[in-house]
Protein backbone atom coordinates (compact mmCIF):
# COMPACT_ATOMS: atom_id res chain seq x y z
CA UNK A 1 0.00 0.00 0.00
CA UNK A 2 1.34 3.15 -1.00
CA UNK A 3 0.93 6.08 1.36
CA UNK A 4 0.87 9.99 0.90
CA UNK A 5 1.58 12.56 3.34
CA UNK A 6 -2.44 13.60 3.67
CA UNK A 7 -2.89 9.60 4.84
CA UNK A 8 -0.34 10.58 7.95
CA UNK A 9 -1.90 12.04 10.95
CA UNK A 10 2.00 12.32 12.17
CA UNK A 11 5.61 11.85 10.15
CA UNK A 12 8.16 12.77 12.61
CA UNK A 13 11.71 11.81 11.11
CA UNK A 14 14.88 12.13 12.71
CA UNK A 15 13.33 14.25 15.96
CA UNK A 16 16.17 15.59 18.41
CA UNK A 17 15.32 17.25 21.40
CA UNK A 18 18.48 18.34 23.36
CA UNK A 19 17.57 20.94 26.85
CA UNK A 20 20.69 23.23 27.70
CA UNK A 21 22.63 22.49 24.92
CA UNK A 22 25.85 23.57 24.90
CA UNK A 23 26.04 23.29 29.26
CA UNK A 24 27.21 21.45 31.75
CA UNK A 25 23.66 20.26 32.48
CA UNK A 26 22.87 19.34 29.16
CA UNK A 27 20.06 16.86 29.05
CA UNK A 28 18.79 14.35 25.57
CA UNK A 29 14.85 14.48 25.64
CA UNK A 30 14.62 12.94 22.77
CA UNK A 31 17.19 11.29 20.45
CA UNK A 32 16.87 10.41 16.74
CA UNK A 33 12.88 9.82 16.39
CA UNK A 34 11.06 8.44 13.95
CA UNK A 35 7.02 8.15 14.42
CA UNK A 36 4.67 7.39 11.73
CA UNK A 37 0.98 7.65 13.12
CA UNK A 38 -1.46 6.38 10.42
CA UNK A 39 -4.84 8.01 9.79
CA UNK A 40 -7.46 6.83 11.96
CA UNK A 41 -4.60 4.62 14.11
CA UNK A 42 -4.59 5.32 17.80
CA UNK A 43 -0.64 4.90 18.89
CA UNK A 44 -0.11 4.88 22.54
CA UNK A 45 4.27 6.12 24.04
CA UNK A 46 4.68 4.14 27.03
CA UNK A 47 8.28 4.37 29.24
CA UNK A 48 9.52 5.12 32.55
CA UNK A 49 9.18 8.83 34.03
CA UNK A 50 11.86 11.11 31.71
CA UNK A 51 11.98 9.12 28.50
CA UNK A 52 10.82 11.78 26.69
CA UNK A 53 7.42 10.54 25.41
CA UNK A 54 5.78 13.37 27.12
CA UNK A 55 8.20 15.97 25.26
CA UNK A 56 7.57 14.00 22.18
CA UNK A 57 4.25 14.40 22.44
CA UNK A 58 4.85 18.31 23.01
CA UNK A 59 7.10 18.87 20.24
CA UNK A 60 4.00 17.24 17.89
CA UNK A 61 1.64 19.51 19.60
CA UNK A 62 4.39 22.68 18.53
CA UNK A 63 3.99 23.57 22.56
CA UNK A 64 7.82 22.85 22.36
CA UNK A 65 10.55 23.15 19.66
CA UNK A 66 12.57 20.20 18.12
CA UNK A 67 16.66 20.89 18.19
CA UNK A 68 16.58 18.91 14.68
CA UNK A 69 14.35 16.75 12.49
CA UNK A 70 11.08 17.10 10.42
CA UNK A 71 7.57 16.77 11.36
CA UNK A 72 4.69 16.82 9.62
CA UNK A 73 1.42 16.95 11.25
CA UNK A 74 -1.73 16.16 9.51
CA UNK A 75 0.54 17.42 6.47
CA UNK A 76 1.43 20.39 7.95
CA UNK A 77 4.34 21.57 9.67
CA UNK A 78 3.68 21.23 13.38
CA UNK A 79 3.55 24.87 13.78
CA UNK A 80 0.85 25.55 11.18
CA UNK A 81 -1.39 22.31 12.44
CA UNK A 82 -1.47 23.90 15.54
CA UNK A 83 -2.16 27.83 14.39
CA UNK A 84 -4.98 25.71 12.08
CA UNK A 85 -5.83 23.12 14.77
CA UNK A 86 -5.59 20.34 13.31
CA UNK A 87 -5.45 19.03 16.61
CA UNK A 88 -7.20 18.60 19.73
CA UNK A 89 -4.90 18.04 23.51
CA UNK A 90 -5.61 16.72 26.53
CA UNK A 91 -3.67 16.86 29.84
CA UNK A 92 -3.24 15.00 32.90
CA UNK A 93 -5.04 17.98 34.82
CA UNK A 94 -8.36 18.70 33.57
CA UNK A 95 -7.30 22.13 33.24
CA UNK A 96 -10.87 23.64 32.84
CA UNK A 97 -11.79 27.52 34.03
CA UNK A 98 -13.19 27.68 37.43
CA UNK A 99 -14.73 30.93 36.50
CA UNK A 100 -16.50 29.14 33.15
CA UNK A 101 -19.42 26.26 33.30
CA UNK A 102 -19.05 22.95 32.43
CA UNK A 103 -20.81 24.05 28.73
CA UNK A 104 -18.31 26.96 28.28
CA UNK A 105 -15.44 25.32 28.85
CA UNK A 106 -16.39 23.39 26.16
CA UNK A 107 -17.04 26.35 23.91
CA UNK A 108 -13.54 27.51 24.32
CA UNK A 109 -11.70 26.89 21.51
CA UNK A 110 -14.86 27.53 19.40
CA UNK A 111 -14.84 30.97 21.17
CA UNK A 112 -11.31 31.66 20.34
CA UNK A 113 -12.18 30.65 16.04
CA UNK A 114 -14.80 33.08 16.59
CA UNK A 115 -18.04 31.33 16.24
CA UNK A 116 -20.97 32.98 17.18
CA UNK A 117 -23.19 31.98 20.31
CA UNK A 118 -25.29 30.22 19.00
CA UNK A 119 -23.61 27.79 16.86
CA UNK A 120 -21.01 27.21 20.06
CA UNK A 121 -23.72 26.01 22.37
CA UNK A 122 -25.39 23.77 20.21
CA UNK A 123 -21.74 22.43 19.18
CA UNK A 124 -20.45 22.45 23.33
CA UNK A 125 -23.82 20.36 24.21
CA UNK A 126 -23.06 18.05 21.47
CA UNK A 127 -20.26 17.54 22.52
CA UNK A 128 -21.17 17.29 26.33
CA UNK A 129 -23.75 14.64 25.31
CA UNK A 130 -21.16 12.42 23.31
CA UNK A 131 -19.22 12.27 26.90
CA UNK A 132 -22.81 12.00 28.66
CA UNK A 133 -22.43 15.28 30.75
CA UNK A 134 -25.05 17.20 28.79
CA UNK A 135 -26.81 17.01 32.33
CA UNK A 136 -23.96 18.90 33.93
CA UNK A 137 -23.51 21.49 31.01
CA UNK A 138 -24.49 24.69 33.73
CA UNK A 139 -22.31 23.09 36.92
CA UNK A 140 -19.20 24.70 37.62
CA UNK A 141 -15.93 22.16 36.94
CA UNK A 142 -15.17 21.57 40.89
CA UNK A 143 -19.02 20.12 41.06
CA UNK A 144 -17.73 17.25 38.67
CA UNK A 145 -15.52 14.31 40.00
CA UNK A 146 -12.34 13.72 38.58
CA UNK A 147 -13.79 11.02 35.90
CA UNK A 148 -16.08 13.66 34.91
CA UNK A 149 -13.86 16.45 34.59
CA UNK A 150 -11.63 14.61 32.23
CA UNK A 151 -14.53 14.03 29.93
CA UNK A 152 -15.25 17.76 30.09
CA UNK A 153 -11.72 18.52 28.77
CA UNK A 154 -11.83 15.58 26.12
CA UNK A 155 -15.13 16.98 24.95
CA UNK A 156 -13.58 20.52 24.68
CA UNK A 157 -10.29 18.83 22.83
CA UNK A 158 -12.64 17.73 20.05
CA UNK A 159 -14.63 20.79 19.96
CA UNK A 160 -13.32 22.08 16.54
CA UNK A 161 -13.32 18.39 15.35
CA UNK A 162 -9.63 18.13 14.82
CA UNK A 163 -8.60 14.96 13.02
CA UNK A 164 -5.53 14.44 15.37
CA UNK A 165 -5.81 13.97 19.20
CA UNK A 166 -3.11 14.04 21.85
CA UNK A 167 -3.17 12.90 25.00
CA UNK A 168 -1.11 12.99 27.82
CA UNK A 169 -1.86 10.48 30.19
CA UNK A 170 -5.35 11.98 31.02
CA UNK A 171 -6.63 9.08 32.94
CA UNK A 172 -3.17 9.19 35.15
CA UNK A 173 -5.09 11.13 37.92
CA UNK A 174 -8.27 8.70 38.21
CA UNK A 175 -8.68 5.84 40.38
CA UNK A 176 -8.71 2.26 38.40
CA UNK A 177 -12.26 1.38 37.99
CA UNK A 178 -12.91 5.12 36.82
CA UNK A 179 -9.78 4.51 34.31
CA UNK A 180 -11.30 1.43 32.95
CA UNK A 181 -14.53 3.35 32.15
CA UNK A 182 -12.78 5.93 30.61
CA UNK A 183 -10.91 4.19 28.62
CA UNK A 184 -13.75 2.25 26.67
CA UNK A 185 -15.37 5.79 26.50
CA UNK A 186 -12.94 7.30 24.81
CA UNK A 187 -12.81 4.14 21.98
CA UNK A 188 -16.20 4.42 21.97
CA UNK A 189 -15.69 8.37 20.87
CA UNK A 190 -13.07 7.43 18.34
CA UNK A 191 -15.06 4.97 16.89
CA UNK A 192 -17.70 7.60 16.26
CA UNK A 193 -15.47 10.60 15.17
CA UNK A 194 -13.10 8.57 13.67
CA UNK A 195 -9.76 10.61 15.23
CA UNK A 196 -6.30 9.42 14.95
CA UNK A 197 -4.78 9.39 18.33
CA UNK A 198 -1.50 9.91 20.07
CA UNK A 199 -1.75 8.70 23.91
CA UNK A 200 0.84 9.01 26.31
CA UNK A 201 0.65 7.07 29.60
CA UNK A 202 2.52 4.19 31.72
CA UNK A 203 0.11 1.98 32.44
CA UNK A 204 0.88 -1.08 30.40
CA UNK A 205 -2.74 -2.26 30.14
CA UNK A 206 -3.77 0.74 29.31
CA UNK A 207 -1.63 0.86 26.16
CA UNK A 208 -2.34 -2.36 25.30
CA UNK A 209 -5.99 -2.50 25.87
CA UNK A 210 -6.69 1.10 23.79
CA UNK A 211 -3.66 0.95 20.96
CA UNK A 212 -3.27 -0.39 17.52
CA UNK A 213 0.27 -0.06 18.12
CA UNK A 214 2.67 0.66 21.29
CA UNK A 215 5.83 2.80 20.93
CA UNK A 216 8.42 2.04 23.58
CA UNK A 217 10.47 4.45 24.63
CA UNK A 218 13.51 4.08 27.30
CA UNK A 219 15.22 7.56 28.87
CA UNK A 220 18.83 8.59 28.94
CA UNK A 221 18.50 9.57 26.43
CA UNK A 222 15.27 9.26 25.34
CA UNK A 223 14.17 7.21 22.26
CA UNK A 224 12.25 4.57 20.94
CA UNK A 225 13.19 1.19 21.55
CA UNK A 226 10.25 -1.14 19.86
CA UNK A 227 6.84 -1.15 18.70
CA UNK A 228 4.67 -3.33 19.49
CA UNK A 229 1.86 -3.77 17.11
CA UNK A 230 -1.63 -4.60 19.10
CA UNK A 231 -4.16 -6.43 17.02
CA UNK A 232 -6.93 -7.41 19.65
CA UNK A 233 -10.03 -6.84 17.45
CA UNK A 234 -13.53 -4.77 18.38
CA UNK A 235 -12.56 -4.19 22.39
CA UNK A 236 -15.09 -4.83 25.39
CA UNK A 237 -15.16 -6.05 28.78
CA UNK A 238 -14.02 -9.35 27.83
CA UNK A 239 -11.34 -8.22 26.34
CA UNK A 240 -8.77 -7.49 29.52
CA UNK A 241 -8.91 -11.07 30.47
CA UNK A 242 -8.30 -12.57 27.00
CA UNK A 243 -5.23 -14.78 26.45
CA UNK A 244 -4.46 -12.18 23.66
CA UNK A 245 -4.42 -9.30 25.88
CA UNK A 246 -2.01 -11.03 28.34
CA UNK A 247 0.27 -12.08 25.59
CA UNK A 248 0.57 -8.13 24.50
CA UNK A 249 0.87 -7.04 27.72
CA UNK A 250 3.79 -9.26 28.47
CA UNK A 251 5.65 -8.27 24.95
CA UNK A 252 5.42 -4.72 26.04
CA UNK A 253 6.29 -5.21 29.15
CA UNK A 254 9.72 -7.55 27.82
CA UNK A 255 10.18 -4.45 25.29
CA UNK A 256 9.72 -2.12 28.90
CA UNK A 257 12.35 -4.16 30.23
CA UNK A 258 15.03 -4.27 26.95
CA UNK A 259 14.23 -7.86 26.78
CA UNK A 260 12.75 -7.82 23.00
CA UNK A 261 11.81 -11.51 22.42
CA UNK A 262 8.63 -11.17 21.44
CA UNK A 263 7.63 -12.43 17.83
CA UNK A 264 5.37 -9.16 17.73
CA UNK A 265 8.17 -7.01 17.54
CA UNK A 266 8.06 -4.76 14.21
CA UNK A 267 10.37 -2.00 13.11
CA UNK A 268 10.87 1.27 14.37
CA UNK A 269 8.64 3.32 12.57
CA UNK A 270 6.70 1.21 10.47
CA UNK A 271 2.86 1.73 10.06
CA UNK B 1 -28.45 29.01 55.92
CA UNK B 2 -28.86 27.31 59.07
CA UNK B 3 -25.28 26.79 58.69
CA UNK B 4 -24.36 30.43 58.07
CA UNK B 5 -26.10 30.70 61.35
CA UNK B 6 -24.27 28.12 63.09
CA UNK B 7 -21.17 29.85 62.10
CA UNK B 8 -22.06 33.30 63.44
CA UNK B 9 -23.07 32.99 66.90
CA UNK B 10 -19.56 31.52 68.21
CA UNK B 11 -18.20 35.77 67.31
CA UNK B 12 -21.70 37.18 68.33
CA UNK B 13 -21.17 35.46 71.88
CA UNK B 14 -17.54 36.31 72.48
CA UNK B 15 -18.24 40.16 71.38
CA UNK B 16 -21.63 39.63 73.68
CA UNK B 17 -19.50 37.75 76.33
CA UNK B 18 -16.37 40.28 76.25
CA UNK B 19 -18.62 43.73 76.40
CA UNK B 20 -20.72 42.26 79.37
CA UNK B 21 -16.81 41.60 81.00
CA UNK B 22 -15.79 45.39 80.22
CA UNK B 23 -19.18 46.62 81.83
CA UNK B 24 -18.65 44.92 84.96
CA UNK B 25 -14.80 45.90 85.38
CA UNK B 26 -15.95 49.45 85.01
CA UNK B 27 -18.71 49.53 87.33
CA UNK B 28 -17.61 46.87 89.83
CA UNK B 29 -13.94 48.76 90.01
CA UNK B 30 -15.31 52.50 89.36
CA UNK B 31 -13.03 53.19 86.67
CA UNK B 32 -13.26 56.60 85.94
CA UNK B 33 -14.22 57.56 81.71
CA UNK B 34 -11.37 59.20 80.97
CA UNK B 35 -9.05 55.84 81.64
CA UNK B 36 -11.86 53.56 80.07
CA UNK B 37 -15.53 54.44 79.33
CA UNK B 38 -17.92 51.46 80.14
CA UNK B 39 -19.79 50.16 77.13
CA UNK B 40 -23.49 51.85 77.78
CA UNK B 41 -21.64 55.43 78.50
CA UNK B 42 -20.09 54.58 75.01
CA UNK B 43 -23.58 52.94 73.52
CA UNK B 44 -25.39 56.24 75.31
CA UNK B 45 -22.95 58.59 73.49
CA UNK B 46 -23.63 57.10 70.62
CA UNK B 47 -26.98 57.09 69.78
CA UNK B 48 -27.69 60.20 71.31
CA UNK B 49 -25.40 61.94 68.62
CA UNK B 50 -26.68 59.42 65.88
CA UNK B 51 -26.87 62.11 63.27
CA UNK B 52 -23.65 63.92 64.34
CA UNK B 53 -21.85 59.96 64.21
CA UNK B 54 -23.14 59.34 60.83
CA UNK B 55 -22.47 62.76 59.58
CA UNK B 56 -18.19 62.17 60.72
CA UNK B 57 -19.02 58.58 59.30
CA UNK B 58 -20.07 59.62 55.88
CA UNK B 59 -17.20 62.26 55.47
CA UNK B 60 -14.42 59.99 56.25
CA UNK B 61 -15.99 57.28 54.35
CA UNK B 62 -16.11 59.14 51.38
CA UNK B 63 -12.71 60.32 51.27
CA UNK B 64 -11.69 56.91 52.03
CA UNK B 65 -14.19 55.38 49.31
CA UNK B 66 -12.20 57.93 46.90
CA UNK B 67 -9.05 56.95 47.90
CA UNK B 68 -10.03 53.31 47.52
CA UNK B 69 -11.23 53.48 44.11
CA UNK B 70 -8.40 55.96 42.92
CA UNK B 71 -5.97 53.31 44.73
CA UNK B 72 -7.72 50.05 43.25
CA UNK B 73 -7.35 51.75 39.52
CA UNK B 74 -4.11 52.45 40.10
CA UNK B 75 -2.81 49.38 41.73
CA UNK B 76 -4.66 47.43 38.72
CA UNK B 77 -3.11 49.44 36.23
CA UNK B 78 0.18 48.97 36.93
CA UNK B 79 -0.38 45.26 38.17
CA UNK B 80 -1.54 44.86 34.05
CA UNK B 81 1.31 46.52 32.71
CA UNK B 82 3.72 44.92 34.60
CA UNK B 83 2.53 41.64 33.76
CA UNK B 84 2.90 42.67 30.00
CA UNK B 85 6.46 44.50 30.01
CA UNK B 86 9.29 42.97 32.02
CA UNK B 87 10.58 46.51 31.60
CA UNK B 88 7.46 48.10 33.52
CA UNK B 89 7.77 45.18 36.42
CA UNK B 90 11.50 45.80 36.76
CA UNK B 91 10.79 49.36 37.67
CA UNK B 92 7.42 49.51 39.50
CA UNK B 93 8.17 46.32 42.05
CA UNK B 94 10.91 47.88 43.48
CA UNK B 95 9.14 51.55 43.80
CA UNK B 96 5.77 49.76 45.35
CA UNK B 97 8.21 48.22 47.54
CA UNK B 98 9.74 51.55 48.74
CA UNK B 99 6.25 52.84 48.64
CA UNK B 100 5.20 50.25 51.26
CA UNK B 101 7.90 51.12 53.44
CA UNK B 102 7.31 55.29 53.43
CA UNK B 103 5.36 55.67 56.39
CA UNK B 104 3.04 57.25 54.54
CA UNK B 105 0.27 58.84 56.75
CA UNK B 106 3.45 60.81 58.21
CA UNK B 107 3.46 62.52 54.97
CA UNK B 108 -0.10 64.10 55.32
CA UNK B 109 1.41 66.86 56.50
CA UNK B 110 3.45 67.93 53.91
CA UNK B 111 0.59 66.94 51.52
CA UNK B 112 -1.43 68.96 53.24
CA UNK B 113 1.19 71.88 52.21
CA UNK B 114 1.69 70.66 48.69
CA UNK B 115 -2.32 70.83 48.33
CA UNK B 116 -5.11 73.15 49.60
CA UNK B 117 -5.36 71.96 53.34
CA UNK B 118 -8.99 72.46 53.46
CA UNK B 119 -9.85 70.17 50.84
CA UNK B 120 -10.41 66.43 51.46
CA UNK B 121 -6.99 65.87 48.35
CA UNK B 122 -4.62 64.88 50.89
CA UNK B 123 -6.75 62.60 52.74
CA UNK B 124 -8.09 60.60 49.66
CA UNK B 125 -4.26 60.84 48.34
CA UNK B 126 -2.83 59.18 51.04
CA UNK B 127 -5.39 57.11 51.32
CA UNK B 128 -4.84 55.59 47.41
CA UNK B 129 -1.10 55.50 48.19
CA UNK B 130 -1.89 52.88 51.17
CA UNK B 131 -4.27 51.11 48.93
CA UNK B 132 -2.50 51.02 45.85
CA UNK B 133 0.07 48.07 47.00
CA UNK B 134 -1.73 45.66 48.58
CA UNK B 135 -3.81 45.41 45.11
CA UNK B 136 -1.12 45.62 43.17
CA UNK B 137 0.71 42.85 45.14
CA UNK B 138 -2.37 40.42 44.73
CA UNK B 139 -3.42 41.34 41.31
CA UNK B 140 0.11 41.03 39.96
CA UNK B 141 0.26 37.41 41.60
CA UNK B 142 -3.11 36.42 39.83
CA UNK B 143 -1.73 37.67 36.81
CA UNK B 144 1.10 35.66 36.84
CA UNK B 145 0.41 32.31 38.76
CA UNK B 146 -2.02 30.50 36.17
CA UNK B 147 -1.63 26.80 36.09
CA UNK B 148 1.19 25.90 33.04
CA UNK B 149 -1.20 23.42 31.82
CA UNK B 150 -3.50 26.14 31.06
CA UNK B 151 -1.01 28.20 29.45
CA UNK B 152 0.46 25.42 26.78
CA UNK B 153 -4.00 25.05 26.41
CA UNK B 154 -3.92 28.35 25.52
CA UNK B 155 -0.90 28.37 23.56
CA UNK B 156 -2.21 24.87 21.62
CA UNK B 157 -5.36 26.36 20.76
CA UNK B 158 -3.50 29.58 19.16
CA UNK B 159 -4.29 32.05 21.49
CA UNK B 160 -2.45 35.30 21.00
CA UNK B 161 -0.76 37.17 24.38
CA UNK B 162 -4.14 39.42 24.95
CA UNK B 163 -6.72 37.02 24.19
CA UNK B 164 -4.67 34.80 27.27
CA UNK B 165 -4.61 37.87 29.14
CA UNK B 166 -8.36 38.37 28.90
CA UNK B 167 -9.65 34.73 28.84
CA UNK B 168 -7.32 33.46 31.61
CA UNK B 169 -4.88 35.50 33.43
CA UNK B 170 -7.69 38.61 34.31
CA UNK B 171 -10.41 36.11 35.39
CA UNK B 172 -7.73 33.47 37.25
CA UNK B 173 -6.32 37.17 39.28
CA UNK B 174 -10.07 37.92 40.17
CA UNK B 175 -9.87 35.98 43.50
CA UNK B 176 -6.37 37.22 44.31
CA UNK B 177 -7.88 40.95 43.32
CA UNK B 178 -10.43 40.65 46.14
CA UNK B 179 -7.84 39.29 48.63
CA UNK B 180 -6.31 42.53 47.65
CA UNK B 181 -9.51 44.55 48.27
CA UNK B 182 -10.40 42.74 51.58
CA UNK B 183 -7.15 43.81 53.26
CA UNK B 184 -7.03 47.34 51.24
CA UNK B 185 -10.93 48.46 51.76
CA UNK B 186 -10.43 48.47 56.04
CA UNK B 187 -6.72 50.16 55.50
CA UNK B 188 -8.39 52.85 53.54
CA UNK B 189 -10.71 54.03 56.10
CA UNK B 190 -8.08 53.69 58.63
CA UNK B 191 -5.76 55.78 56.11
CA UNK B 192 -8.44 58.42 56.01
CA UNK B 193 -9.38 58.84 59.35
CA UNK B 194 -5.46 59.13 60.62
CA UNK B 195 -5.07 61.64 57.69
CA UNK B 196 -7.49 63.77 59.83
CA UNK B 197 -5.22 64.16 62.64
CA UNK B 198 -3.07 66.54 61.08
CA UNK B 199 -5.22 69.45 60.54
CA UNK B 200 -7.78 70.40 57.88
CA UNK B 201 -11.52 69.85 57.68
CA UNK B 202 -12.78 69.12 61.16
CA UNK B 203 -15.92 66.69 59.44
CA UNK B 204 -14.51 63.21 59.97
CA UNK B 205 -14.28 60.69 62.46
CA UNK B 206 -10.33 61.49 63.07
CA UNK B 207 -10.96 64.72 63.89
CA UNK B 208 -14.03 64.16 66.06
CA UNK B 209 -12.06 61.53 67.76
CA UNK B 210 -9.22 64.01 68.59
CA UNK B 211 -11.02 67.17 69.25
CA UNK B 212 -13.43 65.23 71.60
CA UNK B 213 -10.64 63.37 73.22
CA UNK B 214 -9.13 66.69 74.00
CA UNK B 215 -12.11 67.65 75.02
CA UNK B 216 -12.01 65.44 77.75
CA UNK B 217 -15.54 64.18 76.44
CA UNK B 218 -14.14 60.33 76.34
CA UNK B 219 -17.93 58.70 75.85
CA UNK B 220 -18.03 60.72 72.66
CA UNK B 221 -14.46 59.95 71.69
CA UNK B 222 -15.18 56.35 71.86
CA UNK B 223 -18.58 56.62 70.41
CA UNK B 224 -16.85 57.51 67.14
CA UNK B 225 -14.03 55.44 67.90
CA UNK B 226 -17.13 52.84 67.30
CA UNK B 227 -18.71 54.53 63.92
CA UNK B 228 -14.95 54.10 62.40
CA UNK B 229 -15.16 50.61 63.26
CA UNK B 230 -18.77 50.46 62.06
CA UNK B 231 -17.42 52.07 58.61
CA UNK B 232 -14.20 49.77 58.64
CA UNK B 233 -16.58 46.81 58.71
CA UNK B 234 -19.24 47.78 56.50
CA UNK B 235 -16.59 48.47 54.07
CA UNK B 236 -14.94 45.46 54.56
CA UNK B 237 -18.43 43.44 54.30
CA UNK B 238 -19.16 45.00 50.93
CA UNK B 239 -16.07 43.79 49.27
CA UNK B 240 -17.26 40.58 50.67
CA UNK B 241 -20.40 40.41 49.32
CA UNK B 242 -19.22 42.15 45.81
CA UNK B 243 -17.05 39.02 45.48
CA UNK B 244 -19.43 36.51 46.26
CA UNK B 245 -21.54 38.41 43.44
CA UNK B 246 -18.80 38.81 40.88
CA UNK B 247 -16.94 35.72 41.85
CA UNK B 248 -19.38 33.13 43.48
CA UNK B 249 -16.02 30.07 42.46
CA UNK B 250 -13.92 31.80 44.60
CA UNK B 251 -15.72 31.04 48.03
CA UNK B 252 -15.47 26.85 46.69
CA UNK B 253 -12.50 24.75 47.33
CA UNK B 254 -9.91 25.17 44.62
CA UNK B 255 -8.80 21.85 43.07
CA UNK B 256 -5.66 20.52 44.79
CA UNK B 257 -3.98 19.87 41.87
Amino acid sequence: MTTTTSDLAVQAQGIWKVFNAGLANEVTALQDIDLVVGRGEFVSLIGPSGCGKSTLLRVIADLTDATQGSLQVAGMSAAQARQEQRYGIAFQQAALFDWRTVRRNVELPLELQGWDKGRRQARAMELLEMVQLADFADHRPWELSGGMQQRVAIARSLAVDPPLLLMDEPFGALDEMTRERMQNELLRIRQETGKSIIFVTHSIPEAVYLSDRVVVMSPRPGRITDVIPVSLGERDDDTREAESFFESVTAVREALRGNPSSPARARVGEV
Amino acid sequence: MGARLRSIWPPVLIAVLALAAWQLLVVVRNIPPYLLPSPSLIAGNFFKDISLMWGAAFYTGTSALLGLMFGTFLGVLAALLAQRFIVVNNLITPLAAGLAAVPIIALTPILNNMFNITSRTPRVLVTTIIVFFPIFVNVIRGLVQVQPVQLELMRSMNASPRTVLRILRIPNAIPFFFTGMKVAAPLAVIAALVAEYFGGPQEGLGSRIASNAANTAYGRAWAYVAAAIITGLLFYVIVILLERWVAPWTSRPRPAS
